[in-house]
């Protein structure tokens, strides 16, 4: 149980190359699950090696419980860490594994022998303990790198990727069972992951990151409802969220982006022009944004050719085409269309996001007021 | 079906196009290739087994027997004459070898594990440059050192001692074993290394309760590379040593080459598989960890 907080955490590997960490700045509770989730190469690993102490940091500080740890040797830290790998030790037994970090720290045998019962026994691995690693399956492995992680009850439990080496079924059951781990014992955790289903059902909070810099840190609401930038949306969302170019027009100072379907025409609202006027930008809907016409009647519909129709089995998802962009929609099952038809579809303009097509940064133009009346502003072309 | 296409199937026995008939002539051509892959590998081992076959039996013949009949006749009498007087010869700088040998393969080889261990588990800046350079070892003939290293042994005050030659064969052979066991140890996910620091273990702890006991076909790989390369050194051991500390080797060498009375080739015979010996009998012993240890690429953990 601890706090950790990161201080203007920076890393670089020489003075030539670029910095792998950035002004990285966080922090969470005791007893917190911090996610740090972003495409491989972002950082997100080398962040939590310094963490462990594996790597030294270049400049900032590591606090734990508000003591600066970044000077210390990961012995001395009390944080564990399961590897994606595993990283069991090949030639002892799983007992011997959950042990080794108890014997290190020199614990006497009967307290070492009492831990290892009390891991073996949350894990159910118990029938196990006699093992040599290689003689274990997948989830097993996994089982027991955790098991060493909590034999020794430390401030923090670092996971690096610890699922992805698992098939798909066992990848679902063993998050559930990480996530039961975590309320039980309450224990402040940082994992890694480039999977954002991981990262949206298991953090309370998630650090987005790219290029080594921290694009986004909240809740997972926050991540997904209020996204800070392009990147942070098209990476967070399974299916991803659509971005459909938009040309603009402005009229008695509101500006509004065209959206055609081929079929049809719409204008959309965005805001006042004096903040709009002049940029390239990108709208950004999730695909469950888009609903078939006729669920909420104040908004108008834009009628468009179904290209592609893929049942998921909960839901289908329908692709059209806005501004020549392949917009994703997922529609209930029972509205499963055929391709080639035609459909009226309709999404809220009051929910859907706006980015600068260069920087990618998101644009919160005043648009309140504008889409307060939307429904007379929303005219079919 | 033409001649032409049955010629050049004949002549290209193995790549047959599918056809009729194609099967049974691919298997008469394959069970052809088989027999002749065969009787050249029966040709080789005979070519590789004859000498060694005469050395036996001349060991145990007398004299008499080997003036008078051929080299690959059945001795009339059996006799141990020949192998008593060889070890009378040599016995002595058989143990000479063996001081030598065992503790120079020993510490080579913990020395080269520890090497191989830092280098592929604690990089540090310039390691790689120290790891290339570490290479040119195993290209340098060994007839380049032998001043140098006469010289360093003399300021040592180690000139024609056992542990001056102990010295010159682990330094000579670290290359070797150090290259064996970093190539070993690059293989092993670092992870392991991390997951034990974390634990708290220590530099020398990972090292003896992780790796090591790991490492047991690269060591026995190093074992077996070491022990033979010691113990058939002949250059090292005659410029080293001298009298009473020459290794079995040199002893050999003075037996044969005594110019005074008859030539006693069983004498020469025995003495020669007492010197080949404990090699051969490392081989059988070790030989098959050494083909695994060689192709050991990836450690299933």
């Amino acid at each position: 149980m601890a706090t950790l907080e990161l201080r203007n955490v920076n890393k670089s590997y020489g003075s030539g190359l670029a910095d792998t960490l950035k002004n990285i700045e966080l922090a969470i509770d005791s007893g917190e699950f911090l996610i740090l989730v972003g495409p491989s190469g972002c950082g997100k690993s080398t962040l939590m090696n310094c963490i462990a102490g594996l790597e030294d940091i270049s400049g900032g500080a590591i606090l734990v419980d508000g003591a600066d740890i970044s000077g210390m040797s990961p012995k001395d830290r009390d944080i564990a860490m399961v590897f994606q790998s595993y990283a069991l030790y090949p030639t002892m037994t799983v007992k011997d594994n959950i042990a080794f970090g108890l014997k290190m720290r020199k614990l006497p045998p009967a307290e070492i022998e009492a831990e290892v019962a009390r891991v073996a026994k949350l894990l159910q691995i118990e029938h196990l303990l006699t093992r040599k690693p290689g003689q274990l399956s997948g989830g097993q492995q996994q089982r027991v790198a955790m098991g060493r992680a909590l034999a020794r009850r430390p401030k923090i439990y670092l996971f690096d990727e610890p699922l992805s080496n698992l098939d798909a079924k066992l990848r679902v059951e063993m998050r559930t069972e990480i996530k039961l781990m975590h309320q039980r014992l309450k224990t402040t955790t940082v994992y890694v992951t480039h999977d954002q289903i991981e990262a949206m059902t298991l953090g309370d909070k998630v650090a987005v990151m790219k290029d080594g810099i921290i694009q986004q840190f909240g809740t997972p609401q926050e991540i997904y409802n209020d996204p800070a930038n392009q990147f942070v949306a098209s990476f967070i969302g399974s299916p991803p969220m659509n971005f459909i170019p938009l040309r603009t027009q402005v009229r008695d100072g509101l500006c509004y982006g065209l959206l055609d379907s081929g079929q049809a025409r719409c204008e959309l609202p965005l805001g006042a022009a004096a903040e709009l006027e002049g940029r390239e930008l990108i709208l950004g809907v999730r695909p469950e944004q888009i609903q078939l016409a006729g669920a909420a009647a104040a908004l108008p519909s834009l009628r468009s050719e179904v290209e592609v129709v893929e049942p998921t089995g909960p839901d289908t998802l329908v692709f059209v085409s806005l501004n020549q962009t392949k917009v994703c929609c997922r529609l209930a099952p029972d509205a499963a269309p055929q391709a080639g038809a035609s459909l009226d579809l309709q999404f809220d303009p009051a929910r859907v996001l706006l980015f600068d097509a260069g920087s990618g940064e998101r644009l919160r133009p005043g648009k309140r007021q504008a889409t307060d009346n939307k429904v007379a502003q929303f005219k079919l072309g | 079906m033409n001649d032409v296409s049955v010629a050049q199937r004949r002549s290209s026995d193995v790549l047959l196009p599918p056809g009729e008939g194609g099967a049974k002539r691919r298997m008469r051509a394959v069970s052809l290739s088989r027999l002749a892959i065969h009787t050249t590998l029966v040709l080789a081992c005979a070519v590789y087994l004859v000498p060694l076959l005469v050395m036996l039996l001349t060991s145990f013949k007398t004299p008499d027997d080997i003036r008078s009949g051929n080299l690959l006749s059945i001795p009339d009498v059996f006799t141990l004459i020949g192998w008593v007087k060889a070890w009378d010869g040599v016995g002595g700088y058989f143990w000479n070898s063996v001081k030598i040998t065992i503790p120079a393969v020993l510490i080579s080889t913990l020395l080269g594990a520890l090497n191989g261990y830092v280098l592929a588990m604690w990089r540090f800046r310039g390691s790689q440059l120290f790891f290339g350079l570490l290479l040119f070892g195993c290209f340098l003939p060994f007839q380049v050192i032998l001043l140098p290293a006469s010289f360093t042994l003399g300021q040592l005050g180690l000139a024609n001692t056992t542990e001056g030659l102990v010295l010159v064969h682990v330094v000579y052979g670290l290359a070797f074993t150090t290259l064996f066991f970093r190539n070993f140890y690059v293989s092993i996910p670092e992870a392991l290394v991390r997951a034990a620091r974390l634990d708290g273990a220590g530099f020398f702890t990972i090292f003896g309760r992780i790796l090591l006991p790991m490492s047991v076909p690269i060591i026995m790989v190093c074992l077996i590379w070491q022990f033979t390369q010691i113990w058939n050194d002949f250059l090292f051991g005659v410029v080293f040593a001298s009298g009473d500390t020459q290794p079995i080797t040199v002893a050999l060498n003075n037996l044969v080459n005594t110019s005074t009375g008859a030539k006693e080739y069983n004498v020469d015979m025995a003495a020669a598989m007492i010197a080949g010996l404990p090699t051969l009998l490392v081989y059988i012993l070790a030989g098959k960890y050494f083909l695994r240890g060689l192709t050991a690429g990836s450690v299933k953990g």
